[in-house]
């Protein structure tokens, strides 16, 4: 018996690669798989009332969804708020990483740590935090009221979509910050002196050359903020008050307050098969987009 | 043809308190091909570097064609690099590699691919158009980067290095070829290498440069026979350097006496001052004559021979003459190791192979 798996392993490539994956595939089984296995099928079933489900399969949960005017709209403020979270980490952590990849000769470590400072507290912390600047009372009111700039404390900071993007920005730019710097730096400075020898204008050169060599960073920082940020829960929760709510938020209230556990899990699928389209279809435009630029 | 077509006016380029090029200047003849040639840190790219754009001089000037360019960026200068990494964008396929430098030119269609086709028929890369720069040799990716810069038809074409990455037969090949090409097309050409034997076997003029500054600036076979200084005669083939010291003058010739060797007349053309101890005699291993009997040259020295090193089409012979206290090096195409018994020979120099020079 020994002796046949060891012929089989030293023979097929195959069974070494599944025998040193098989702790990693025996996780993501248990913890990915499974749960995701049981979403589906609770989201065919039927909550009949609190404390009893009816396990007859049916699509109906997912038409339930689409019925209900404020999830759909929760849907697509979800995908608003992140879209807009990835858009503004985009826009400044770019120029940020180009800075350090091109002009900074001395320490880029040093900086990159500096940049993720904030990342070595917890994200409940950081969320935290912006709610003790945001809120009423907060640093960002109380400075204005007592520079006599405003009679009222601004309401508008706290509990609202704004508040939300403004923490999710801060919350995950460092994660956009890391693949799009690594992207940067790898570009040879060669390059950009070859596309500028070659008669073009330092923003053609960008354009034509620096953004196009970069552009698996920017892919991987989307996807890295976009991701998260959709299905985010605490800070809607904690900073978004009733305007700033997200999907995710009644997906919880689902599988608690509400208890319509089909309800929720039928959310939450819709909200997955979401996320992987938007995915599919950055992917795909920005190659497109590659071969465009050039 | 234009004498002066790029000139160099008291050029220096300083990075701190490192002088990288200081105060160089010399002219660069229309139509030649010119290298810069010198170690590694001798300033010889960041000069070419000064003259693409890339930097900036911190003193002095340049002109092109008579037009000052010295403050000009690098997309409006006259000139086009090849890199030593060739730098071809690995985004875009060898067709708009090339035609990438061509689009602010303001050609019309027809003419872009005109220049596209001509220039892929001058490196011979037909065929190739559709592959990217990860699916070319070295030497493929060389000839694209020719390509991408010589179909912008600059006035001046620069050269980094250019076939530092390919193996030695493909750069002798390369060599041949870059020569021949630059003939065709009577560009301008300004090469820079480490590689003296690349540098002698292509240019019209060299400029040996090192420390920052020019150390001689000749055709190849003048460097080779004439060295202007000790780190030329040195640099430049392979050399042995005797201590020496000037007596009297004879017209322009100078009395010398060789340590350990005795008084000789040789010739002085860099007009060494009489009385001088400050100055090496230098004898190529190949101007001298390694025999088993005796010769009646100007200078014959029993020797022993104490270790040899077959090269192919040559061997080379590392002696010891009774009396001088150094290894001298002696080349032969006619002897071998086996030539000689009990490692005994004799070593013979004519006068008018001796280099004097002044130590520095």
């Amino acid at each position: 018996m020994f002796q046949a798996w060891r012929n089989l392993y030293s023979k097929s490539d195959n069974a070494k690669a599944y025998s040193l994956l098989s702790p990693a595939l025996f996780l993501i089984i248990l913890v990915m798989l499974i749960p995701m296995a049981l979403m589906l099928s609770f989201s065919s079933f039927t909550q009949v009332s609190m404390m009893e489900i009816d396990f007859t399969p049916t699509f109906q949960r997912y038409i339930d969804f689409f019925e209900k005017s404020l999830l759909v709209s929760l849907l697509i403020k979800s995908v608003k708020i992140s879209f807009i979270v990835t858009l503004i980490t985009l826009l400044t952590a770019y120029p940020v990483c180009y800075y350090i990849a091109f002009y900074v000769k001395k320490n880029k470590m040093l900086w990159l740590v500096l940049l993720t400072l904030p990342f070595w507290t917890s994200y409940l912390l950081r969320v935290f935090s912006w709610k003790i600047i945001l809120g009423t009372k907060g640093v960002f009111n109380s400075t204005l009221l007592g520079a006599g700039i405003i009679s009222e404390p601004l309401t508008f900071l706290m509990y609202s979509e704004e508040a939300v993007i403004i923490t999710l920005t801060h919350a995950w730019a460092a994660f956009a910050l890391l693949p799009l710097y690594v992207s940067l730096e790898k570009i040879d400075f060669s390059y950009i002196e070859a596309a500028r020898d070659l008669g073009l204008s330092k923003f053609e050169v960008f354009w034509k050359v620096t953004f196009p060599l970069s552009l698996p960073g920017v892919i991987g920082a989307i996807l890295i903020i976009f991701i998260p940020t959709v299905g985010d829960y605490v800070t809607p929760a904690l900073i978004g008050g009733t305007e700033g709510r997200m999907l995710s938020n009644m997906i919880q209230a689902y599988f608690g307050k509400i208890n319509n556990i089909p309800l929720g899990a039928a959310s939450a699928t819709i909200m997955l098969t979401t996320v992987i389209l938007i995915t599919a279809i950055v992917s795909y435009t920005t190659k497109r987009l590659t071969q465009r630029l050039s | 043809m234009n004498e002066n077509f790029i000139q160099i006016n008291g050029i220096s380029k300083h990075f701190g308190n490192v002088k990288a090029v200081d105060d160089v200047s010399f002219s660069i003849k229309e139509g030649e091909f010119f290298s810069l040639l010198g170690p590694s840190g001798c300033g010889k790219t960041t000069l070419l570097r000064l003259l693409a754009g890339f930097e900036y001089p911190t003193n002095g000037n340049l002109l092109i064609d008579g037009s000052d360019i010295t403050a000009l960026p690098p997309d409006k200068r006259p000139t086009n690099m090849v890199f030593q990494n060739y730098a071809i964008f690995p985004h875009i396929n060898v067709e708009q590699n090339i035609k990438f430098g061509l689009r602010k030119l303001g050609l019309t269609d027809d003419e872009i691919k005109k220049r596209v086709d001509d220039v892929l028929a001058l490196v011979k890369l037909e065929g190739y158009e559709e592959r990217f720069s990860g699916q070319l040799s070295g030497g493929q990716r060389q000839r694209v980067a020719l390509a991408r810069a010589l179909v912008r038809q600059p006035k001046v074409l620069l050269l980094d290095e250019p076939l530092g990455a390919l193996d030695k037969k493909l750069r002798d090949e390369m060599q041949l070829e870059l020569r021949t090409l630059q003939k065709e097309i009577g560009i301008t050409f300004v090469f820079v290498t480490h590689d003296q034997q690349e540098a002698i076997s292509m240019s019209d003029r060299v400029a040996v440069m090192s420390e920052g500054k020019i150390q001689q600036l000749s055709a190849p076979n003048e460097l080779y026979k004439n060295p202007e200084n000790i780190f030329v005669s040195d640099f430049i083939g392979e050399t042995n350097f005797l201590k020496a010291s000037t007596k009297s003058k004879d017209g322009d010739q100078i009395n010398v006496a060789i340590e350990d060797l005795g008084d000789f007349k040789v010739k002085n053309n860099l007009n060494i001052p009489e009385n001088s101890s400050d100055v090496v005699c230098s004898v190529r291993p190949e101007s001298m004559m390694i025999s088993r009997d005796k010769s009646d040259w100007d200078i014959c020295l029993e020797a022993k021979i104490n270790q040899t090193s077959y090269l192919g089409e040559m061997t080379r012979f590392y002696v010891e003459v009774s009396g001088i206290n150094k290894v001298i090096t002696v080349s032969s195409q006619h002897f071998d190791n086996q030539s000689f018994e009990n490692n005994s020979c004799f070593i013979s120099i004519s006068l008018e192979d001796i280099s004097l020079l002044q130590k520095k």
